[in-house]
């Protein structure tokens, strides 16, 4: 009962902090209401026995790339009110059509696939009856079945750290 | 009785059409650049519901996209940065040089 009222609630968490955050005219607002949405996902994680990747989305999401964004935003003095970069009425209009379509096309997709029915399949809670602790469940395919693309990951961290600094590096006069 | 995998599918579905309507309808690249943010947080919400029934790959693989969003986070903020030194502007529409 309690979990489903912290789904509910995480739920509307989430949708009106992305709604918020495409209509904020305030960079910064704008940002803000999507480090909420990303709270509420990693509730929603906890919720679906995903507690590992429930840290992993706080520390890393909410907390790392939001703050560089954030970082960004003041380096380049656009947090104050500005002229609103919303584009007009019929740009809004179009962009709320699109949207629509294709919640419309993604929710014909899921309902064709069976995953919106009112028989869904039903899952017993596998990881929480995992007698492995929540990192082992994630460690133990990642590191035997997805070693490779693991190491590989870390090279693409390499070149990102390499390209940043390349590319906003101030060219020598 | 809600469904879990059943209210976070939907919710990924919603939040991935607003970024994509967010992505239509801003102007600032840095707000496009957080509406994509949210686009691939949506799929991570998916996938973390698919995982539910379908193993625990769905999870394995969010960590992968995750640190992928990092690193596309570190480069496209340089390549904001970069742009504003040349233009002293974020506004895409006005960044046009290389559309023709």
């Amino acid at each position: 009962m309690i979990a489903e009222f912290f789904f509910l609630l995480f739920l509307v968490m989430a949708a009106s902090g992305a709604v918020m955050m495409v209509a904020s005219r305030n960079p910064v607002a704008s940002l803000m209401f999507l480090v909420l949405t990303l709270f509420a996902i990693a509730g929603l994680f906890v919720l679906l026995d995903a507690h590992f990747l429930a840290a992993v989305q706080v520390i890393v999401y909410a907390g790392a790339i939001m703050v560089l964004f954030l970082f960004v935003i003041m380096l380049l003095n656009l947090g104050h009110e500005q002229a609103s970069d919303l584009r007009g009425l019929f740009g809004r209009g179009t962009a709320l059509i699109l949207g629509a379509a294709l919640f419309a096309a993604l929710g014909t997709a899921l309902r064709a696939g069976g995953w919106i029915a009112a028989g869904a399949p039903r899952v017993e809670d596998a990881a929480a009856a995992d007698p492995r602790g929540a990192v082992q469940v994630i460690a133990d395919p990642l590191f035997r079945d997805y070693m490779v693309p693991f190491e590989v990951t870390s090279l693409l961290l390499l070149v990102a750290v390499v390209g940043a600094i390349v590319l906003a590096r101030r060219r020598a006069p | 009785m809600l469904e879990f995998e059943t209210g976070a599918i939907v919710l990924g579905a919603f939040l991935f059409a607003v970024g994509a309507a967010g992505v239509l309808v801003r102007r600032n690249a840095i707000l496009i650049f957080l509406c994509i943010e949210l686009m691939l947080n949506a799929v991570n919400l998916t996938l973390v519901a698919f995982s539910r029934s379908g193993g625990i790959e769905g999870q394995v693989l969010v960590f992968f996209v995750m640190a992928v969003a990092a690193a596309e986070a570190a480069v496209g903020l340089a390549i904001i940065i970069s742009v504003f030194r040349h233009y002293e502007l974020v506004d895409v529409d006005r960044v046009n040089l290389l559309k023709w």
